[in-house]
């Protein structure tokens, strides 16, 4: 046991050195990450750090900061681990000066364990189109915010662009739509939206799971060679992306009918799969490319002076730009929360507020350099999904480029909304909440 | 010179029975009891609790668990994930139920249901040994984690098949979610730990506890000189069940509050478990701690240690914090293969003659 005590102690001082070494210096305004750049999902977690810490490196060096107060990164590395997460968590959670003002855990296994704790720590979590899809319900969930489009918005949308190449919402009748997902909570979300609206539209729809990490799918798509769906979506992550449009391809499966969601939808996923992949689908509800102003701006003021954190020719890829988006957001509504209490040293309860009344229009999309990058969005109380419109964008294996090729499809409420309701209203029950009334 | 029982006489069978026969042991073990209940408790924070203690104990007790049926029975299990599940899962579903009984009965009743399902799965033993053994708990493992994937009852048919702790209160004082204090929780699980430690000890320098030991020793042997290898290799999964089950639950209600069965239960989980009491040591109420601690603080410790002391970078730290931390259990395996339980006795050992070796 007295192994024990000595890593005790030596945690102790460990834990207690960032307090020596933290002066009580200017305010500063704590953004963390929970980051993976490890495990199986480093590939698709090291896009989405690096443009988050690009982009804070961006405002720190060229406007010092959000209206002039300085941003401090915090990052701590989860491996897409929940356990870690929490360790993570519990460990940035409190940081001086302004605690955490909000988390985005770019996993859904993690954004579960935390929603709870969002209300008790007082710390709003954007978990940006992922996480617990009925947090759309901001009477019921405060403290989360998952705009711009929840997976069950995600799923109308791919329903209605595959309803549009058919020839309307009647022709979807008698066709077969079938699912390959994450064996987990987060490849499980569309699974009842898909029912609903296969109840309502006569498709068939069949869930295909693939267990974590994904490697092993021959099974799954033997089954889709015999059965021969009309149609295939995928919900996947990391490796297993790759390996399905590599199956897909290889029985031959028509690229432009088998869609990915839009974390199924970078160039990791496409590329090992060579020109088999041209003509892949993905949803998603923001360009790809790396020739927008705020990408300039990032390879001159963070990469020109050796600060960037990733490839320098790998600024503009999907998932990068996925990470862009959502530090932009928070920016903004740390800056909204700034407008809103008039104070510059603001906590992660104002940033809330920020959040809660945030809009970014195109035009303010202009003045970032992001303009037509993705669209406007507008959050209020009751609705923290935001405007819920998705695309669908189609791979070019010899451009080696991802472009759009639909409109922005509005979800169908009247499939989504009792859902959401339903699902947050037994949250509530559990976890006894009493719903808020936003007036 | 501090270490020596010079001079401590034992003059009853009590005395000689006693669990920590030497009074500087007991007097170490009480006084790390003392602190860990009276004094950690009002210094602990959110993150002591949720990060470092909780896990530890909860671990702790898993690796207890595995290492009566493994350790002190000799019978490899690689279905320790599956069974923490069905403690987990069965403590949800009576939550659910009985939201108005004690939840320390209700965890009790989990700690039972996974005894009897240790005990179904526990019945090829009576005929396969070894490896085999080890491939027939793995089917525990696959089975049951798919089970409770895959039928909508287990979860309560919830979109995500995921499972969420309810708000739970034991004599008023709420020990699950968010809500609770971090002394609660780790205090709530401590006791329990503290407890079920206790009646492990004593089971194992019982009858039952030697019973198991015969059949991991010989088990023909064993049967010759009258030990019924039924009623031994099954009692062994029925009581490392049950001590699973309780540490799935306290894993899923107490620390993790919510779960998904392919990720917090997975195969790694059983993995994971084992490792805690090979480095541990096999057959060693001690070496479940040791393994725990060494499996469960040390990356935390190394990832402090390298991003908040010397300013690695997170990711940089995360790679190598696994280089290292499998170099450390290769280390310490070369250095002492019966595990860190052993290392301690040795020290003890040597410690009794210590200053004067000869």
């Amino acid at each position: 046991m007295n192994l024990r005590k000595l890593t005790g102690v030596a945690v102790a001082a460990v834990l207690a050195l960032p307090m020596f070494a933290s002066h009580a210096n200017a305010y500063e305004l704590v953004i963390p990450t929970l980051d993976y750049r490890t495990g199986p999902y480093a590939p698709n977690g090291i896009p989405l750090a690096n443009a988050y810490s690009d982009y804070i490196n961006l405002l720190n060096e060229r406007d010092g900061g959000i209206e002039g107060v300085k941003i401090k990164h915090v990052d701590c590395e989860t491996g897409y681990n929940t356990k870690k997460g929490v360790e993570c968590y519990e460990n940035i959670k409190n940081t001086a000066p302004s605690r955490a003002l909000a988390i985005q855990p770019f996993s859904t296994g993690i954004t579960y364990q935390l929603i709870p704790k969002s209300a008790v720590d007082e710390i709003p979590i954007f978990s940006m189109g992922y996480g617990r899809t009925s947090a759309a319900n901001g009477k019921v969930f405060p403290w989360v915010f998952n705009f711009p489009a929840t997976y069950w918005s995600q799923a109308t949308a791919l329903v209605q662009y595959i309803a549009d190449q058919e020839g309307g919402m009647a022709s979807l009748k008698g066709k077969k739509i079938y699912l390959v997902y994450h064996n987990s909570a987060y490849g499980k979300e569309p699974i009842r939206t898909l029912e609903a609206l296969a109840e309502k539209y006569g498709f068939e729809y069949r869930g295909l799971p693939v267990d974590h990490p994904g490697q092993e799918q021959k099974a799954t798509w033997l089954q889709i060679r015999k059965e021969r769906p009309d149609w295939v979506l995928m919900w996947g992550w990391g490796v297993m992306n790759q390996v399905a449009i590599k199956e897909a391809a290889s029985i031959r499966f028509p690229m432009d009918r088998f869609i990915g969601v839009w974390w199924s939808g970078s160039e990791n996923d496409v590329l090992p799969a060579g020109d088999a992949a041209d003509g892949y689908l993905s949803g998603a509800f923001h360009a790809a490319g790396g020739d927008f102003a705020l990408h300039d701006d990032i390879r001159k003021h963070v990469y020109d002076k050796g600060m960037g954190a990733g490839d320098r020719d790998r600024i503009g890829e999907v998932l990068y730009n996925r990470g862009l988006v959502a530090v932009m957001w928070t920016v903004e509504a740390i800056r909204n929360a700034m407008k809103i209490h008039g104070t510059k040293e603001v906590t992660p309860a104002m940033v809330r507020d920020g959040f809660e009344s945030l809009e970014v229009d195109e035009a303010r999309l202009a003045e970032l350099g992001l303009k037509d990058f993705t669209y406007g969005i507008k959050i209020t109380c009751e609705n923290h999904e935001g405007p819920g419109r998705v695309a669908v964008q189609q791979w070019d294996a010899k451009a080696k480029k991802w472009s759009m090729v639909s409109k922005f499809y509005d979800p169908l409420r009247e499939i989504t909304a009792p859902l959401i309701e339903e699902d947050s209203m037994a949250y509530a029950k559990e976890n006894n909440v009493t719903p808020r009334t936003c007036s | 010179m501090f270490y020596r029982e010079n001079g401590q006489f034992k003059s009853s069978y009590s005395a000689d029975q006693a669990i920590f026969p030497i009074a500087q042991d007991r007097v170490f073990v009480i006084g790390i009891l003392l602190v860990a209940f009276c004094v950690v408790p009002f210094v602990i924070n959110e993150y002591w609790a949720n990060a470092i203690l909780i896990p530890l104990l909860v671990y702790a007790l898993a690796g207890l668990g595995l290492n009566i049926l493994t350790g002190y029975c000799g019978q490899v299990s690689l279905g320790t994930g599956a069974f923490m599940a069905v403690g987990a899962y069965a403590s949800f579903k009576l939550v659910g139920f009985f939201p108005e009984v004690n939840y320390l009965i209700l965890i009790f009743v989990s700690g039972l249901v996974t005894a009897a399902v240790g005990v179904v799965f526990g019945l090829p033993s009576l005929r396969i040994k070894g490896f085999y053994l080890a491939v027939a708990t793995l089917a525990a493992q696959f089975f049951l984690i798919w089970l409770f994937n895959k039928v909508g009852w287990f979860y309560d048919h919830s979109p995500t098949g995921m499972i969420t702790v309810r708000p739970i209160d034991f004599f008023g004082v709420r020990v699950t979610g968010p809500e609770a204090t971090p002394a609660a929780k780790y205090l709530f699980t401590l006791a329990i730990i503290a407890t079920l430690t206790l009646t492990a000890k004593n089971i194992v320098r019982g009858r039952v506890g030697r019973s198991w030991m015969a059949i991991r020793d010989m088990d023909i042997a064993a049967e010759l000189i009258g030990i019924k290898p039924l009623q031994a290799k099954l009692s062994a999964f029925a009581v490392s069940s049950f001590y699973i089950g309780v540490a799935g639950a306290l894993y899923f209600g107490v620390y993790l509050g919510s779960a998904e069965p392919l990720e917090a239960f997975d195969i790694n989980q059983s993995f994971y478990v084992l490792f805690i009491i090979i480095i541990g040591g096999l057959g060693s109420i001690l070496g479940a701690f040791l393994g725990a601690a060494f499996i469960v603080l040390l990356p935390i410790l190394m990832k402090n240690l390298m991003v908040g002391g010397f300013g690695v970078a997170s990711g940089t730290a995360g790679h190598v914090e696994i280089l290292l931390l499998g170099a450390l259990i290769i280390f310490f395996l070369i250095v002492e293969p019966h595990g860190l339980a052993r290392l301690w006795q040795i020290t003890k050992e040597k410690l009794r003659l210590w200053p004067f070796p000869h």
